[in-house]
């Protein structure tokens, strides 16, 4: 039985009385301006809201709930104690355009934010106002274009990006104004070198790489394909969303990477909240620096007194420019502060070495449960993946029927049909945060998908049966468009 | 370990089972020239009770100004439920909506926050949000042009009114792609746009953005605007506040089309102010042009069993699918801002809602009205105002402001650098949270200021 919409509880002449405040008369709003209809919004209790909406959440599987080893993702637990403190009334309510002295606190937690991003990445400065990853993007590719126009290298306007890319990393250098040229991976996982030699030139503005790549694998070549890209006068862009499998271990800055951007909601554990929000910081090399999107947190000394202060225009003059109405999702990174306070020095790469423990473990508990891996003699970073098309060519069920009948058995599934290249896809990523009892459970539920299927392919293909609803049909919803609720005339 | 689960003998197991001796023997495809040893820009770890007294203490450095500030943000009250329902795990630790039949609770609450947006701006379909209203004003110039093949033009004429830091940002993230943004001159004697240049414009511009109620907290002409756009094959879009639409004219209704793409800022909806987000972007359109909305779109539809259901819909415009050519690279969006909205639009209504427009707009006229008795201050404009209201000083409004700072009396936003025309003029809000104690205190500052 499905949960009514909030319009269906709703009965005119209803209120929640307390939460508002009294109307007034005394305005002085123009008649000519006001509306004359009623726009739909509900009227209910409060209690009856407040059922409708946890009704609502426990129709979703989220991480505090279920395994949820969506890869590329980084679904790792979100501690309570960020959430907490970024909701801290200093914090929540401070107005962006506040004046500085009273933000000392705020701006502090973020200058160090920026030394800390800048000492995990091995870059020279942070601007933290990307407010999710593909405009961390955004800025990135900006950034670079913005170096080879001010070097008078206007005809730069290409950018490399490898056919296991993120989507958002084609669109972003379409709405940079540039073009994309795309390379192929070789068999082993890496990105064909003679291929990029091939395609490099006077018109390299730069390449956009993940390391490791969305294949779940390293990047063995990276000082290789550098030098092959710094040689032609291009520069080297770092999507940072798997950062989680080196964190501590390697950082892009000594891979030669001249920009890159975090994932703040996935590396450094700030909640992905149903679809964001996310936080997409940028750090950068000497040669970018003075591209940086503002506004940036400085920090001033004189006699003795320390001052946390805002550069902007006038400090970056060259910057690409404000992408956010203030200064991008400054709760998102309050949270992140915390936890990489809480984590430290030490934990930094315990999460990389974690990461990767659970991954290679249930990569290697799936090999020998006879699953295929797409790269079975590459180690697993802190995610692998696992091709099911002989499954599919056997018993015609496919990566999406394991996915489906995955959340019967109260696990989210993996990222399924990504990266395209490789045919009935699973991309696992269990994270550290993970037990090893759960990652035995996973391996299990796995092993008896696959034998429902032997025995019953239909049945499977027909999942899920215990959830709110079962397959949706996604054509209707295309072509018989339902996107808001009307009430009936 | 901080979150990190595994015991000694786990861990000495799953080595086993990898063949591996040592955690560091799965890091052996990276080359050892570029493993690193220490991190040392990053301090030890503090345990949750260390972290929590940094954090509160530095938290009390921000705290207990009285805020008078609005320019595109704004102090409303936030019902209890809203954050406290908003943060539960189900919704807090869930990724974006991929697998429906598992995300019911998230595509159901975006359903209905596009079914209460659509409803407010009075267009017929809503995506599931952008970042902010001003990327979001970037997104809607982008959408315009791609849906207004007919114009040759990427002209996008801006009313005066339209905050300046929207138009920076559209620069920014449009302006690769050629688009150009020019601003109408403001009336200084009204605060609203000067209608008359509409009539010397040369080729007409591709869209004509109207931010109503204006940055100055004026309102814009905007039947006229709309009805001028739409004669002169321009697209029209509106910049709107979302609480005033319970009370003023939706987009839709402007003139005789309606505007075509409305969007704005959604922080005034329950979200905190929290140094400038995250907040989220609305963005609501005419369902003729859904194919060139950038972002995530729910729709509903029915199950292998005939049952209601929700999805996302229309998916080929996203860069998941189409990739160097959709329309846009967003996405990850605003999530739990827009759950967090959905809840707070749900609890209010539309009487509540209502009430907290109204009562903000009375308690800025006040505010108005007690400052333009002090000597030194006059009203900028005799034109009517939403809640926020131009006032002129006899002197420069920086010190001013740095003054009243000191009582803890954040007094406004110096409109110095955005509007130089209007001379020392300082824009000022105060919504339902300030008492008419509130407004004497900031009174009695700004008149000790003043007579200094």
């Amino acid at each position: 039985m499905g949960e009514p919409l909030i319009f269906e509880h709703s009965r005119a002449g209803r209120r929640a009385f307390a939460q508002a405040p009294l109307s007034t008369n005394e305005d002085n709003i123009p008649q000519s301006l006001r509306r004359t209809d009623t726009p739909t919004l509900p009227a209910v209790s409060e209690l009856q809201l407040v059922r409708h909406f946890t009704r609502l959440s426990q129709r979703n599987f989220s991480i505090d709930t279920q395994f949820y080893p969506l890869g590329s993702c980084t679904m790792k637990y979100n501690p309570r104690a960020c959430n907490s403190l970024a909701l801290l009334p200093g914090f929540a309510g401070r107005h962006p355009l506040g004046p500085e002295s009273h933000g000392q606190g705020y701006l502090a937690c973020m200058f160090e934010l920026q030394e800390m991003l800048q000492s995990v990445t091995g870059m020279k400065a942070v601007s933290l106002t990307p407010m999710a990853g593909a405009q961390g993007e955004l800025a990135g590719v900006a950034m670079i274009r913005a170096y080879h126009v001010a070097n008078g290298d206007d005809g730069r306007n290409e950018i490399i990006v490898p056919d296991a890319a993120h989507g958002t990393n084609p669109a972003t250098a379409t709405m940079c104004g540039c073009t994309v040229r795309e390379i192929p991976t070789g068999a082993d996982g890496d990105v064909d070198i003679e291929a990029l030699k091939e395609v490099v030139g006077p018109n390299t503005a730069g390449i956009m790489l993940t390391n490791p790549s969305t294949l779940g694998v390293f990047e063995r070549r990276i000082t290789e394909i550098a030098k092959i890209v710094h040689d032609a006068g291009g520069l080297l862009y770092y999507d940072g969303a798997n950062l989680n499998a080196i964190l501590g271990k390697v950082r892009p800055g000594d891979m030669g990477f001249d920009v890159i951007h975090l994932n703040l909601h996935k590396t450094f554990s700030t909640p992905h909240g149903g679809g964001g929000p996310g936080s997409g910081a940028v750090g950068v090399g000497e040669r970018l620096k003075p591209f940086l999107p503002i506004p940036v947190v400085g920090k001033q000394e004189s006699a003795g007194e320390t001052k946390f202060c805002w550069l902007s225009e006038e400090d970056i003059p060259q910057s690409i420019g404000r992408l956010s109405g203030f200064m991008g999702n400054a709760g998102v990174l309050i949270r992140a502060y915390v936890y990489m306070r809480m984590v430290g020095k030490d934990g930094m790469k315990r999460i990389a070495e974690f990461a990767t423990l659970n991954a290679n473990y249930l990569q290697q508990c799936l090999k020998d449960a006879g699953f295929q891996l797409a790269f079975p003699t590459r180690r697993a970073s802190h995610e692998f993946i696992v091709t099911l098309k002989g499954e599919a060519k056997t018993m015609n069920v496919t990566a999406m029927d394991f996915a489906k009948a995955l959340l019967d058995k109260g696990f989210h599934a993996p990222t399924t049909y990504f990266p395209l290249l490789v045919p009935e896809c699973l991309l696992i990523e269990p994270t550290e945060t993970e037990t090893k009892d759960s990652v035995d459970r996973f391996v299990d539920a796995l092993i008896a998908i696959k034998e429902e299927a032997m025995m019953d392919a239909d049945k499977v293909k027909g999942a899920p049966y215990s959830l709110p609803v079962r397959r949706l049909d996604d054509v209707k919803a295309a072509r018989q468009l339902d996107l808001a609720w009307r009430p009936k005339a | 370990m901080p979150f990190i689960p595994h015991t000694e003998e786990e861990v000495v197991a799953m080595l086993g089972t990898i063949g591996a001796s040592d955690i560091n023997d799965l890091f052996d495809e990276i080359p050892r020239d570029l493993l690193i040893k220490d991190l040392d820009g990053v301090p030890d770890a503090l345990n949750e009770m260390e972290i929590k007294r940094l954090m509160q203490d530095r938290a009390a450095l921000d705290i207990g100004a009285k805020c008078f500030i609005g320019a595109g943000a704004y102090e409303h009250h936030i019902p209890a439920a809203v954050w406290d329902i908003a943060t539960r795990g189900e919704f807090y630790s869930a990724y974006t909506p991929y697998q429906a039949e598992a995300s019911q609770g998230t595509l159901q609450t975006i359903y209905e926050y596009q079914t209460m947006v659509t409803s407010l701006t009075g267009l017929d379909v809503s995506n599931a949000s952008l970042y902010d209203g001003a990327s979001g004003l970037a997104e809607a110039a982008l959408m315009a042009v791609r849906a207004n093949r007919k114009s040759k033009s990427r002209r996008v004429l801006l009313t005066a009114g339209v905050n300046h830091t929207y138009e920076k940002v559209a620069c920014a993230i449009a302006g690769s792609q050629g688009l150009e943004f020019e601003r109408m001159p403001l009336d200084i004697e009204t605060g609203k746009s000067d209608v008359s240049v509409l009539d010397e414009q040369g080729d007409p511009p591709v869209a004509v953005v109207i931010q109503q109620p204006s940055f100055l907290g004026t309102y814009e002409d905007a039947d006229a605007i709309t009805n001028w756009a739409h004669a002169n094959g321009a697209l029209v879009i509106a910049v709107v506040n979302p609480v005033s639409l319970a009370v003023l004219k939706p987009p839709g209704q402007w003139g005789e089309a309606g505007a075509d793409i409305a969007g704005g800022e959604g922080q005034p909806l329950g979200i905190p102010m929290s140094s400038g987000g995250p907040y989220f972007g609305i963005m609501t359109c005419k369902e003729k042009i859904v194919r060139q909305m950038p972002g995530r779109i729910v729709g509903r539809t029915t199950d292998l069993d005939g049952n209601p259901g929700f999805t996302l819909t229309l998916q080929a415009r996203e860069q998941h699918i189409r990739r160097s050519k959709a329309t846009s690279n967003i996405c990850t969006n605003q999530g739990l801002m827009v759950t967090a909205a959905t809840i707070h639009m749900s609890l209010l209504g539309l009487e509540g809602l209502a009430a907290v427009a109204l009562r903000s707009q009375v308690q800025t006229a006040k505010l108005v009205d007690l400052l333009t008795s002090i000597d030194g201050v006059t009203a900028a404009f005799s034109t009517p105002h939403f809640h926020e209201a131009v006032i002129r000083l006899n002197q420069p409004v920086g010190p001013v402001l740095d003054a009243l700072a000191e009582q803890d009396i954040l007094g406004g936003y110096d409109l110095t650098t955005d509007f130089p025309e209007l001379g020392n003029a300082l824009l000022i809000c105060a919504t339902e949270t300030k008492t008419d104690d509130d407004l004497e205190s900031y009174v009695k500052a700004l008149a000790n200021v003043l007579a200094k």
